[in-house]
C-alpha cells in the first residue's frame, strides 16, 4: 500500500497532499481503519519508521526496521531481551550513541532524524524511559512547569492541570519531591505517566512501562495508557511481556527479533507470543 | 583627600598620608604603619594559586572617582546607571533595613531605615566609627591580627571603607542589611573594613555584593571581616562576588562565636581570576553553632581557592561546613574544610559535606579536608564526591523538550540547591541567570 504525505487531519477529513519526496511504503500493508473515537475520520499515521538501521558503537542492532503508528492507537512492540526493541525508542527519540546508518523518520510527514532531542519533544515526541535518570536538587514540580512551557503551555494553565494530573495518578505524596530521586521502580513508572500526561504528545513510547510494578499500580498506568490514547495520541507500548496488553488491548502488534520486525497482526499475536513464547513467531 | 581619583603607590608616606586625611586617631595610624612593616616581611602564601604575576607596584591603592552624596539621584550618571541596573535602588525599597554602597576606595552612598536607627544600631562606614567611636580599638584587627598572613598585613596598612555595625544587646534586625562594592578604576585595590559586634542576644543579617568591570591589568580586592558575636547571638553574613575575570579576590573573614552565639557564612563565588577565601569560625563559648555554606563556579581559566574553618575551643560546639563547586573550561576549584578540636571542646560535632561537579573534560578540582580532633570525645564527619554531569541525564531531560543550555543549567542548580536555598531570593535568581548565560555561552 502506498500512502503519501504530509497528511494533516482537518475538520473536513485527512488532506492528502502527494508530494514525491515524501511519498512512502508502508511495510506489511493493511488497510486504513476509521478510528472509532474520530467518528469518520479516516486516521493517517502520525509517526514513519522506513527501513531503519541503527548501530551501537559499530555493532548493528536495527536491520531494516519499517512501522507506522496512528493517532488514537496503541500499538505494542514486543520482542525477546536483546531484540533492539529499546534501540528503536532511543533512536526515535534521540539518544546519544545511536547512529542511523540508513532509513528515514518522519514525524507528521516531517523529517525527524536531523533533528535534536528536543526539537523532537518540542514536536509532540516523547519516550517514557525504563530507567529513568535520578536528577538532585530539582523539584518534580519545577521541571514540569519548565518543560510545559517548553511544550507552549502557559503557567496558569499548568497551575491547574498539574494537580488535576497529580490526582489523576495518585500522587499526592509526590508533591514536593526530586525528580526520580529515591523513587521506587513502581514510583519512577508513574512518574514517566505523570509527565506523560501533562507534555500531551503527539506521540508516545513507553519503555517498559509495567516492568517492576505492583497490580493496583498496573490498573493505573493501564487506565492512563488508554486516557493518553482516546485523547488522540499515537501510543507504542514497548514490552517483552504481554500482562500490560490485557489491560490494554493494543489495535497493532508488532514483532521485532534480530533487528527486524518479523511478524505484525492484532492483539490476538500478543495472546499467542504470551502462551507460545517468541518461538511461535520465530517461524 | 585632596588628590581625588590619584592612583598611589604603595610607601610609608602614602600610608602616614591616607590616614592624616582621613582624620584618624593616633591608635589607627600607628596600626597601619605597624600592618605595613609586617605586609613588607610576609611572604606569599605558600599553598593555592600563582599569585606571583600580582605586582604589587601596579595598582592604585587608592581611588576616589565619586563624591559620597545621599540621594542616589546625585551621583554621577555611569555610577548611578551601573546601581539601577544592579537593582540596588530597588533592593533598599523593598527588602533591606540598610544599604551602603562603595566605590573603589570610598563608600559613596548609605541610608539605614529609621526604626533600625531607633533600635540603636550602628551602620556607618568604618572610617566614620574609627573617627567616632574610640571603643572600635578594641575589635579592628583582633580576630585577624596582621601577622596572620600577607594579605592580612596589606589590609591593615592601606584598608579604606567599608561597613562597621554594632548592634546592642537583645535587637534582633528583622531584615537585612546590605553592603555593595564596586570596583570602577583600572588597576585598583579596593581593600574594605566589614566589622560586626553583635552583643548579647542580638541578630542581624548581612549581605555583600561585589561586581567590576573588566580591564586589562589586573585589581586586587582584599577585604577583611571581623564579626564578635557574644553570648547567644546569631549573625548570618552572605557573600555573593562576581568580580570580572581580572580580579585577584584574596579575603580573609573570621568570627568569634562566644557561648550560644550562632554565626553563618553563605558565599556565593562566581567571579574573579583567582579568589582565596576561607572564612573562619572560632567557636569559643559552649554550645557556639557555625554553619558554612559555599558555592564557587570556577570558568574557564579561573582558580577559585575557597574553604572553611571551624576551630571548637569549647565544649558543645558544632559545626557544619557544606560546599558545593562546579567547574567548567579550564576553571579550577579548591576547597579545604579544616576542623580542629581543641582537648577542651568535648560533646562537639563537626560535619564536612563537600560536592563537585565538573563539567568539561579539562575541569580541575581538588578537595583537601583536613580533620582533628585532640579529645575522643567529639562526632567527625565527612564526606566528599565528584562528579560529571552523566549523558543520561542531558537526555532525559532534552527528551522532555529542554535545550541543551535549559538542562545543563537545571542539573547544575539543582546540584548546588542545597546552598542556593540559603540565599537571598534576589540574588539567587541572579545567580541562576549568570549560570544559564554561561551555558548558553558555552555550548553556542
Amino acid at each position: 500500500m502506498r500512502v503519501c504525505g504530509p497528511v494533516r487531519l482537518e475538520q473536513g477529513g485527512p488532506e492528502i497532499v502527494p508530494v514525491e519526496p515524501w511519498c512512502l511504503t508502508v511495510a506489511g500493508a493493511r488497510q486504513l481503519r476509521a478510528a472509532p473515537e474520530r467518528g469518520s475520520l479516516v486516521t493517517m499515521p502520525v509517526l514513519v519508521v522506513e527501513d531503519l538501521h541503527v548501530s551501537v558503537g559499530k555493532e548493528p542492532i536495527l536491520r531494516g526496521v519499517e512501522l507506522a503508528l496512528e493517532p488514537g492507537r496503541v500499538h505494542a512492540l514486543m520482542g525477546p531481551n536483546g531484540s533492539g526493541k529499546s534501540t528503536l525508542a532511543f533512536t526515535l527519540a534521540g539518544g546519544p550513541g545511536y547512529a542511523v546508518t540508513q532509513g528515514r523518520v518522519s514525524l507528521d510527514g516531517e523529517d525527524l532524524l536531523s533533528l535534536p532531542p528536543f526539537e523532537r519533544a518540542r514536536k509532540g515526541l516523547f519516550l517514557a524511559f525504563q530507567y529513568p535518570p535520578e536528577i538532585e536538587g530539582v523539584s518534580l514540580r519545577e521541571f514540569l512547569r519548565l518543560a510545559c512551557a517548553e511544550r507552549g503551555q502557559g503557567f496558569c494553565e499548568f497551575q491547574k492541570s498539574y494537580p488535576q494530573a497529580i490526582s489523576r495518578l495518585r500522587m499526592e505524596a509526590f508533591d514536593g519531591r526530586e525528580l526520580n530521586v529515591g523513587f521506587s521502580g513502581g514510583e519512577k513508572k508513574r512518574a514517566e505517566l505523570l509527565q506523560l500526561y501533562l507534555l500531551k504528545p503527539k506521540v508516545a513510547l513507553l519503555d517498559e512501562p509495567d516492568s517492576g510494578v505492583d497490580v493496583d499500580a498496573l490498573r493505573l498506568i493501564a487506565g492512563a495508557i488508554r486516557d493518553l490514547a482516546e485523547g488522540g495520541a499515537a501510543v507504542l507500548i514497548i514490552t517483552h511481556y504481554p500482562r500490560i496488553l490485557d489491560h490494554v488491548p493494543p489495535s497493532e502488534v508488532f514483532v521485532l527479533d534480530g533487528g527486524r520486525i518479523v511478524e505484525r497482526g492484532g492483539p490476538e499475536l500478543a495472546q499467542r507470543i504470551g502462551e507460545e513464547g517468541f518461538e511461535a513467531v520465530r517461524g | 583627600m585632596t588628590a581625588k581619583g590619584t592612583p598611589r603607590t604603595l610607601t610609608r608616606e602614602f600610608v602616614e598620608e591616607l590616614s592624616v586625611e582621613k582624620g584618624e586617631p593616633p591608635w589607627m595610624r600607628a596600626h597601619r604603619e605597624r600592618c605595613l612593616t609586617v605586609f613588607a616581611q610576609s611572604p606569599l602564601p605558600r599553598f593555592g594559586p600563582d599569585l606571583s604575576q600580582l605586582d604589587f607596584s601596579d595598582l592604585a591603592y587608592y581611588a576616589r572617582p565619586v563624591d559620597p552624596v545621599t540621594r542616589w539621584e546625585d551621583l554621577p550618571d555611569e555610577i548611578r546607571r551601573t546601581f539601577q541596573a544592579l537593582r540596588l535602588p530597588e533592593a533598599e525599597q523593598k527588602a533591606l533595613a540598610g544599604l551602603g554602597a562603595q566605590v573603589d576606595s570610598e563608600v559613596v552612598y548609605r541610608s539605614l531605615l529609621d526604626e533600625v536607627r531607633a533600635q540603636g544600631v550602628i551602620f556607618a562606614s568604618m572610617d566614620q566609627a574609627v573617627r567616632e567611636h574610640p571603643w572600635v580599638q578594641d575589635y579592628f584587627m583582633k580576630a585577624i591580627p596582621p601577622e596572620d598572613n600577607k594579605f592580612a598585613a596589606l589590609h591593615g596598612a592601606v584598608w579604606s571603607g567599608g561597613t562597621f555595625i554594632w548592634v546592642p544587646p537583645g535587637v534582633e534586625v528583622a531584615i537585612p542589611l546590605q553592603a555593595y562594592y564596586r570596583m570602577q578604576t583600572e588597576a585598583v585595590g579596593q581593600f574594605e573594613h566589614t566589622l560586626i559586634v553583635a552583643e548579647p542576644g542580638s541578630s542581624v543579617h548581612y549581605i555583600e555584593g561585589c561586581s567590576a568591570p573588566r580591564f586589562a591589568r589586573s585589581a586586587l580586592h582584599s577585604g577583611m571581616v571581623e564579626i564578635f558575636a557574644k553570648e547567644g547571638a546569631r549573625v548570618r553574613f552572605t557573600t555573593i562576588q562576581n568580580w570580572s575575570k581580572n580580579v585577584y579576590n584574596l579575603n580573609n573573614k573570621r568570627a568569634l562565636a562566644h557561648a550560644g552565639a550562632a554565626v553563618d557564612w553563605v558565599s556565593g563565588s562566581l567571579g574573579s581570576k583567582v579568589t582565596m577565601l576561607y572564612p573562619t569560625t572560632v567557636l569559643l563559648g559552649p554550645g557556639a553553632r557555625t554553619e558554612n555554606l559555599s558555592f564557587t563556579f570556577a570558568q574557564d581559566g579561573m582558580w577559585l581557592d575557597s574553604g572553611a574553618r571551624a576551630l571548637h575551643r569549647a565544649p558543645d560546639t558544632t559545626s557544619r561546613l557544606v560546599s558545593r563547586s562546579v567547574v567548567q573550561g579550564s576553571g579550577k576549584s579548591v576547597f579545604r574544610g579544616t576542623v580542629h578540636v581543641s582537648p577542651l571542646a568535648k560533646g562537639s560535632k563537626a560535619h564536612v559535606e563537600c560536592s563537585t561537579l565538573l563539567l568539561t573534560p579539562d575541569a580541575k578540582t581538588e578537595t583537601i579536608p583536613i580533620l582533628n580532633a585532640e579529645t575522643d570525645d567529639v562526632e567527625l564527619g565527612h564526606e566528599a564526591t565528584v562528579g560529571r554531569v552523566s549523558q543520561d541525564q542531558l537526555f532525559y531531560l532534552m527528551s522532555r523538550g529542554l535545550s541543551q543550555a535549559q538542562a545543563m543549567s537545571l542539573i547544575v542548580n539543582g546540584f548546588v540547591s542545597p546552598i542556593l536555598k540559603e540565599i537571598p531570593l534576589e540574588y539567587a535568581i541572579e545567580l541562576k541567570g549568570i549560570l544559564e548565560m554561561s551555558f548558553e555561552r558555552a555550548i553556542g
